[in-house]
C-alpha cells in the first residue's frame, strides 16, 4: 500500500511483524543509516495506526527502531515553510496521530535504543509506556532549541505532565542529553533492560498493559518538588525564575526559548487543547524566523565539516604525544583518549603531568557517575594516558602537538629535538596562538610535517579547531590532523599561515576596540553587558579574564598587533600588557578586569583599579549601541580582509571560525552571513560612519566596499 | 617449514611489596597496566595480536580468567581469546612456553604471554564448615528461617581463612622446604645472607644505570603518584644488618630470614612472542630467540625446590648445549637458600650421579653471570609475572651484556621446575 502523495511504500519505512497478539512496528528507513521523520512517515503511521485499530488479533503494539538508533529526529529539510499557515497544517496533522496513538485503547509501547531525538522522543511520549536499552548509545533529547525551534510535537505538553514542570523546562530549554538511568530516574522511561532483551521486554509490557496488570507505579516526590510542580504558587515561581534565567542567558536573542516556557505555561494553565495549539502557532512562527535558519544553517554546516576534503590521503591517527602537560594539554589529551586515541603526555615537571591526569579522571568520574563508564572502561581509557620526561618511544607517535610556552627560540629547539627521535612520518603540530608557523617550521628538516592545531579553551567544551596550513605543509599532513579532529568531536577549519590566524586575527582589533573604549572613559561592565546583549555568550573583558591575561598581553605584543599597528589610524591599547606587568592574570589569579570573590572566586563587579591603566579618566555612560557596533564592525571588517589574504579560503570557514571559536552570536550565522543578512551596504554604511567619528580604522575592507557596490552577498 | 619463535619485547609494572600502593587494586588492573605498556612498547598494532596467555596463583574468583580483563582494557580486541594458566611460580613461564607451542604449531603468529598477582586481593575465605551453612541459607524463605539460621552460626565461623603459602600434599610452607634444602645441601646463614644482600646491591645498581627499562609507570587515580621504581629494593642492604634478623620459619635452628627469603610482591609482567618471519614482516624488531625450554616435576618431599637443577640438567641434554655456552644465567630466587642448593646440586658429581645417573657433575654457574640485575628477593615475586620478568631481563642483558645465549631456571611450589634457553638476535 502507498501512502498519499509522496509515492512512498510503507515498506520503505516500517516492517510490522505480528505475532501472539502484538504487533511490532520496525521502524527501518530502507536504504539511510537512520531513521529520521518526515511527512511521508506521518503519514504513513496514520494509516498503520488506523489499521491496527480495527484489527482484531492485535492487542498491543511496540514501537522499536531496526537501526542502531531509534529517531534521529526530523529531517530538516523535508519541512518547508514560506509564509504563515504554511506548516500550520503539518503541525496538526502530526498532533493528530500523535494524539490517536496516545488515545489508542491498544496500549502502545515505545522501545528505545541509541539516539532519540526531538521527534524520537515526543513519539515515545505519546505511547503508554517507554522501555530503553541500558546502553551508552543510548541518549533521548528535545534539541529543538538549539535549532532556534520548541518541540512541536506535543513535547511541550506532554513532558511536564511525565516527568514534572522543572525537570521538563530543564530538558527542553537545554537540549541536553539525557542517558538511560537518569532517564528512568526521572520518569522519562518506564524501564531500561539490556539492548539485546529491548523488543522482548517491549512486547512482554505491552501485553501486560493490554491485560490491564501493569499500572505505573506512582513516583515520590519531596515536598518541594511536589509545591514547585504540583501546585499553582508554586508553579508560578518556576515560571518567574525559569524567565528571569533565560532572559539574562539568552538576552532576547533566542526568542523559542521564551516560546518554550510560553506553550508550557499556557497548557498548563488553559488546558491541553490550548497548548497544542499555542504549539502549532508559536512553531511555525519560530521556523519563519531568521534566528532558527541561521541555527539550522549552523547545524548543517557543522554536519558538512565532519567531512574531511583530504580523506584519501590522510593517514588514521592511533597516538598523539603532547609536549606540555598544562590545561590546554589535558584538555587535547581527554578529548582524544575518550575516542580511542592513545596520548603520550611529555612535560618536564612531573607535577603537571600529575595534575593533568586528575583533571581528566574528573571527566572520567562524571561519565562513571553517570553509569556511562563501568570502572573497567573508566580503566581503559584512563591508561591510554602515559605520562612521561623524555622522549621514549616517541617512534610509535603519530602526531606530536607541542603547547610549550610561546617562545620562538624554544619551538625551533623542540622541533629540532622531536625530529630526532620520531619518525619521518611523524606529523609536529604546534598549538601555538601567536607565533608564525612558517618560521617556525624553518628549523624543521621536514617542513612538510609541521602544522599548526590551534585548540581553544577549555578543550573539551569549545567546538572549534583552527588547523593552519604553511606553504609547505604536506596535504596528508593536513588531512591527517583534520582526521583526528572530527574523531577528537571537533569542528574544523583550515586556514593559511599568518599573524594570529583567523580566530585571533578577528579577535585582536575587537578586544582593541574595547580596550580603546575604557581609555575613552567607558566601564568595564557597561562593554561586557552590551557585547552579551549583542549576542556574545560573554563580553569582551571578561573573555580576557578567562583566558588570561598573560595569553592576552601575548597576543597583543605579537605578530598579530604589528600588523594591525602599521595601519592607518590605528591606536593599539596598551592598558593590558600594563596590567600584565603589574600582576594582573585574570581569573587565574583572581585579579583581573573584574573583582572575584576571594575563596569562591565567583566573578563580582568591575575593577575600578584597571582604569588607571586606561588613562584614569572618569567614567562615562556610553551608548550601547555604539559600543556594539564599533568591536562588532572592528571584528567584521578584519573577518573580510582575512577572506581577502586567503587567510580562509571561503566565508563558511570564517563564519565557522567565528561562531565555534569565539562565540560570535550564533543567532547571525557568523560574520558573512550577518553582513549577508543586513546587507553590505548597510554595514559600509555604519562603518562610514564610524569612520567619521573616529577615523580610519573603520574604513571598510576593500572587498566588503566592492561587496556593497554590486550588492552582491558572500554566499552565494 | 621450520617456525621460529622470538621475544620482541617485555614489560611489566614495578613490582611493589604486598600491601603498599596495589592495596586497592585487583590484579587484573595490574595485569592491564603491563599489557598496555607493552603494546605501546613494542608499537604492535593490537588488531595484530592471536592470543593472550597470562599466569596467575591467587585467583580472584571474580576474574578467574584474569587475562581476559587485563588484555580487553589494555585495548587489545575482543576477538581474541585469552586465557589463565596456572603453575604456582613458575605460571608465567608456562604462559610464554605455551605462546612458543602455538606458535610453533601454527595455531597463532602474535602472543602476548606474561602473569599478573596482586597478593594485596588475596580472597578471604570462611571455613568449611560456614561456607557449607551459608550455602545452604540461600535457600531459606522468611523470618522464622532465617532466625533458625542465625542460632545455628558460632563465633568461630566467622574467623577467616587466609590462604597460606604451603603445599598441600605435605602441609609444609615453603620456607619450612627451603630450611629442609639447607639442611640437607649444608647451606650456611652467612651464604645465604650474603647472597641476598647480593640481590639487593645488584638490582640498585641496575636500576640506577637504567637497565630496568622493563618497568612501565604506574599512575593511579585518584592521586596519580608515578609509580616508575620496584620498592623492595634496598641499596642500603647490609650483611651486618640481615644477620641479627630472627630465622622466619624455623624459630630454633633455621637459617631463613625474612631477608634472605623473597617477599610478597605485586606485580604484573608480559612479553610479545611472534613467529619470527612475522616479526619482520611487521617491523617488530625482536631482541630474542626462544631456543627450548622444558618443564619437569620432583619429590615433594625432599626436591621441592630443586627445579631449577633438574630443569637445566634436562633442558642441556635436550639441546646438546654445556652450562659454558651461555653467558647470561637468571635464575628465580624464591629464597637465597634456594638459589645456593641448586648451584651446589649442579655442581655436585655425586648428586648427578645419585639423582640423575650422570656420570659427571652437571656443571658450574659462574656467579657473574647469575642475576646481574637482581633477583626475586631484591625486586620481588609477584608469582604469576616473574617467568615473564626472567625472560624479559635475560633477553636485556643479552644485549647490554653482549652475550649470545641466555638461560633461564625457576622452581616452583608443587616440586615443579621449568628451563628455557634464549639467543640473542
Amino acid at each position: 500500500m502507498s501512502t498519499e502523495n509522496t509515492g512512498i511504500s510503507r515498506e520503505d519505512f516500517v516492517r510490522i511483524e505480528k505475532k501472539d497478539g502484538v504487533a511490532t512496528l520496525w521502524l527501518d528507513r530502507k536504504g539511510e543509516k537512520m531513521n529520521v521523520v518526515n511527512p511521508g512517515l506521518i503519514n504513513m503511521m496514520a494509516g498503520v495506526f488506523e489499521e491496527l485499530e480495527n484489527d482484531n488479533e492485535v492487542k498491543a503494539v511496540v514501537l522499536i527502531s531496526g537501526k542502531k538508533d531509534f529517531i534521529a529526529g526530523a529531517d530538516i529539510n523535508a519541512f518547508k515553510a514560506e509564509k504563515e499557515g504554511d506548516f500550520q497544517p503539518i503541525s496538526r496533522k502530526g498532533h493528530e496521530i500523535l494524539a490517536r496513538i496516545a488515545a489508542s485503547k491498544k496500549p502502545v509501547v515505545a522501545a528505545i535504543h541509541g539516539t532519540a531525538y526531538g521527534l524520537g522522543v515526543e513519539l515515545p511520549l505519546a505511547c503508554h509506556a517507554r522501555i530503553c536499552s541500558d546502553h551508552k548509545s543510548t541518549k533521548l533529547a528535545l534539541p529543538e532549541v538549539k535549532l532556534g525551534l520548541l518541540p512541536g510535537g506535543g513535547g511541550t505538553q506532554r513532558l511536564p505532565k511525565l516527568v514534572g514542570l522543572q525537570a521538563s523546562l530543564d530538558m527542553m530549554l537545554t537540549g541536553k542529553n539525557i542517558f538511560a538511568f537518569p532517564a528512568k530516574r526521572m520518569g522519562l522511561v518506564d524501564d531500561v533492560v539490556n539492548k539485546n532483551k529491548l523488543h522482548q521486554s517491549a512486547v512482554a509490557l505491552a501485553k501486560r498493559i493490554a491485560e490491564g496488570k501493569w499500572t505505573r507505579p506512582k513516583r515520590k516526590k519531596k515536598f518541594v518538588q511536589w509545591f514547585l510542580d504540583d501546585t499553582g504558587i508554586g508553579r508560578n515561581i518556576v515560571f518567574s525564575q525559569a524567565r528571569k534565567t533565560v532572559a539574562r542567558m539568552t538576552q532576547g536573542n533566542y526568542p523559542a526559548v521564551p516560546e518554550i516556557i510560553n506553550c508550557v505555561e499556557i497548557g498548563l494553565k488553559k488546558g491541553n487543547k490550548a497548548g497544542y495549539e499555542a504549539e502549532v502557532i508559536k512553531f511555525e512562527k519560530l521556523m519563519l524566523g531568521q534566528v532558527s535558519k541561521e541555527l539550522i544553517n549552523i547545524f548543517h554546516v557543522m554536519t558538512d565539516k565532519k567531512k574531511n576534503p583530504w580523506a584519501e590521503v590522510s593517514k588514521k591517527t592511533n597516538t598523539i604525544a603532547l609536549l606540555g602537560a598544562g590545561f590546554m594539554g589535558a584538555g587535547i589529551a581527554e578529548v582524544s583518549i575518550f575516542n580511542d586515541m592513545d596520548i603520550f603526555m611529555k612535560d618536564i615537571s612531573q607535577d603537571m603531568i600529575t595534575d593533568a591526569r586528575k583533571l581528566i579522571w574528573k571527566s572520567i568520574s562524571t561519565k562513571m557517575k553517570r553509569r556511562i563508564y563501568s570502572k573497567a572502561d573508566a580503566q581503559e581509557v584512563m591508561g591510554r594516558v602515559r605520562g612521561q620526561l623524555d622522549y621514549a618511544d616517541f617512534d610509535k607517535v603519530d602526531i606530536v602537538i607541542e603547547a610549550v610556552p610561546e617562545k620562538m627560540d624554544l619551538k625551533k629547539a623542540i622541533i629540532k629535538e622531536v625530529e630526532g627521535v620520531a619518525r619521518p612520518d611523524t606529523i609536529f603540530a604546534t598549538n601555538t596562538s601567536a607565533l608564525s608557523i612558517t618560521e617556525m617550521s624553518k628549523a624543521a628538516a621536514r617542513p612538510e610535517n609541521v602544522i599548526g592545531m590551534h585548540y581553544f579553551s577549555p578543550v573539551p567544551k569549545m567546538p572549534l579547531l583552527e588547523i593552519i596550513r604553511t606553504d609547505k605543509t604536506a596535504d596528508w599532513v593536513i588531512g591527517t590532523c583534520y582526521e583526528a579532529g572530527v574523531r577528537q568531536g571537533k569542528t574544523v577549519i583550515v586556514v593559511k599561515d599568518g599573524p594570529g590566524f583567523y580566530a585571533n586575527r578577528i579577535l585582536a582589533p575587537y578586544l582593541n576596540e574595547a580596550m580603546l573604549m575604557l581609555e575613552e572613559g567607558a566601564e568595564v561592565a557597561d562593554v561586557d553587558r552590551a557585547m552579551t546583549k549583542a549576542g556574545y555568550p560573554v563580553g569582551p573583558f571578561k573573555v580576557m579574564d578567562e583566558v588570561g591575561l598573560d595569553v592576552g598581553a601575548h597576543v597583543m605584543t605579537g605578530d598579530m598587533i604589528d600588523v594591525v599597528k602599521e595601519r592607518e589610524g590605528v591606536k593599539v591599547a596598551t592598558g593590558l600588557l600594563d596590567m600584565f606587568k603589574a600582576g594582573y592574570l585574570g581569573r587565574k589569579n583572581k585579579k583581573g578586569y573584574y573583582l572575584y570573590h576571594p575563596k569562591t572566586g565567583k566573578r563580582l563587579k568591575g575593577n575600578p583599579d584597571v582604569y588607571q591603566y586606561f588613562g584614569g579618566k572618569p567614567r562615562t555612560k556610553f551608548d550601547p549601541t555604539e559600543i556594539q557596533q564599533r568591536c562588532l564592525m572592528q571584528m567584521l571588517n578584519e573577518a573580510v580582509m582575512c577572506l581577502e589574504e586567503g587567510i580562509i579560503a571561503a566565508p563558511v570557514d570564517g563564519d565557522v571560525g567565528a561562531v565555534f571559536g569565539l562565540g560570535f552570536p550564533p543567532f547571525t550565522g557568523g560574520p558573512f552571513r550577518y553582513i549577508d543578512a543586513v546587507g553590505a551596504k548597510a554595514v559600509v554604511d555604519i562603518m562610514e560612519g564610524l569612520m567619521g567619528k573616529f577615523g580610519p580604522k573603520f574604513r571598510p575592507a576593500k572587498m566588503l566596499k566592492e561587496k556593497a557596490e554590486k550588492g552582491e552577498r558572500f554566499h552565494g | 617449514m621450520n617456525r621460529k619463535v622470538v621475544v620482541v619485547d617485555g614489560a611489566r609494572t614495578p613490582f611493589l611489596r604486598s600491601g603498599t600502593d596495589y592495596m586497592d587494586l585487583m590484579s587484573w588492573q595490574l595485569g592491564q597496566y603491563a599489557i598496555k605498556g607493552l603494546l605501546t612498547k613494542t608499537g604492535v598494532e593490537p588488531d595484530k595480536i592471536d592470543g593472550v596467555i597470562m599466569g596467575t596463583v591467587i585467583s580472584n574468583l571474580r576474574t578467574s580468567n584474569v587475562s581476559r580483563e587485563s588484555a580487553v582494557t589494555a585495548g587489545i580486541p575482543s576477538r581474541v581469546p585469552c586465557d589463565t594458566v596456572t603453575m604456582a611460580c613458575i605460571s608465567a613461564n608456562r604462559a610464554i612456553a605455551n605462546g612458543y607451542d602455538r606458535i610453533v604449531s601454527g595455531q597463532a603468529d602474535l602472543i602476548v604471554a606474561g602473569g599478573v598477582d596482586n597478593t594485596s586481593d588475596t580472597p578471604i575465605s570462611f571455613r568449611k564448615e560456614m561456607q557449607k551453612k551459608l550455602f545452604n541459607a540461600q535457600k531459606l524463605r522468611g523470618f522464622g528461617d532465617m532466625l533458625k539460621f542465625l542460632f545455628t552460626l558460632r563465633i568461630k565461623d566467622f574467623l577467616p581463612e587466609r590462604p597460606r603459602v604451603a603445599e598441600y600434599i605435605t602441609n609444609r610452607t615453603m620456607g619450612q622446604d627451603c630450611e629442609n634444602l639447607t639442611g640437607a645441601y649444608a647451606v650456611g646463614r652467612k651464604e645465604q645472607d650474603e647472597f641476598a644482600v647480593n640481590s639487593h646491591h645488584k638490582a640498585h645498581a641496575a636500576a640506577e644505570a637504567g637497565h630496568l627499562n622493563d618497568v612501565v609507570e604506574v599512575a593511579l587515580p585518584p592521586k596519580f603518584r608515578p609509580l616508575n621504581r620496584d620498592n623492595g629494593v634496598r641499596g642500603d642492604s647490609a650483611l651486618e644488618k640481615l644477620s641479627k634478623l630472627r630465622p622466619a620459619f624455623d624459630k630454633k635452628y633455621g637459617t631463613l630470614t625474612a631477608a634472605n627469603s623473597s617477599f610478597l610482591t605485586d606485580g604484573a609482567a608480559a612479553v610479545l612472542l611472534a613467529e619470527e618471519e612475522k616479526a619482520k614482516e611487521l617491523g617488530l624488531k625482536a631482541k630474542a630467540r626462544i631456543v627450548d625450554y622444558v618443564f619437569t616435576g620432583q619429590d615433594l618431599d625432599d626436591e621441592l625446590l630443586l627445579g631449577p637443577a633438574y630443569s637445566t640438567y634436562r633442558l642441556l641434554q635436550k639441546t646438546g648445549m654445556k652450562l659454558e655456552d651461555f653467558d647470561v644465567i637468571e635464575m628465580h630466587e624464591a629464597f637465597a637458600g634456594q638459589v645456593l642448593a641448586n648451584l651446589k646440586c649442579l655442581a655436585s658429581a655425586e648428586w648427578a650421579q645419585s639423582k640423575l645417573g650422570y656420570d659427571q657433575a652437571v656443571g658450574e654457574i659462574p656467579r657473574e653471570k647469575l642475576n646481574n640485575w637482581g633477583g626475586s628477593l631484591s625486586i620481588g615475586h609477584p608469582f604469576g609475572a616473574t617467568g615473564a620478568r626472567l625472560v624479559t631481563m635475560a633477553a636485556n642483558r643479552l644485549h647490554a651484556e653482549g652475550g649470545k645465549y641466555a638461560l633461564i631456571a625457576s622452581c616452583a611450589a608443587g616440586a615443579h621446575g621449568h628451563a628455557m634457553i634464549l639467543e640473542k638476535i
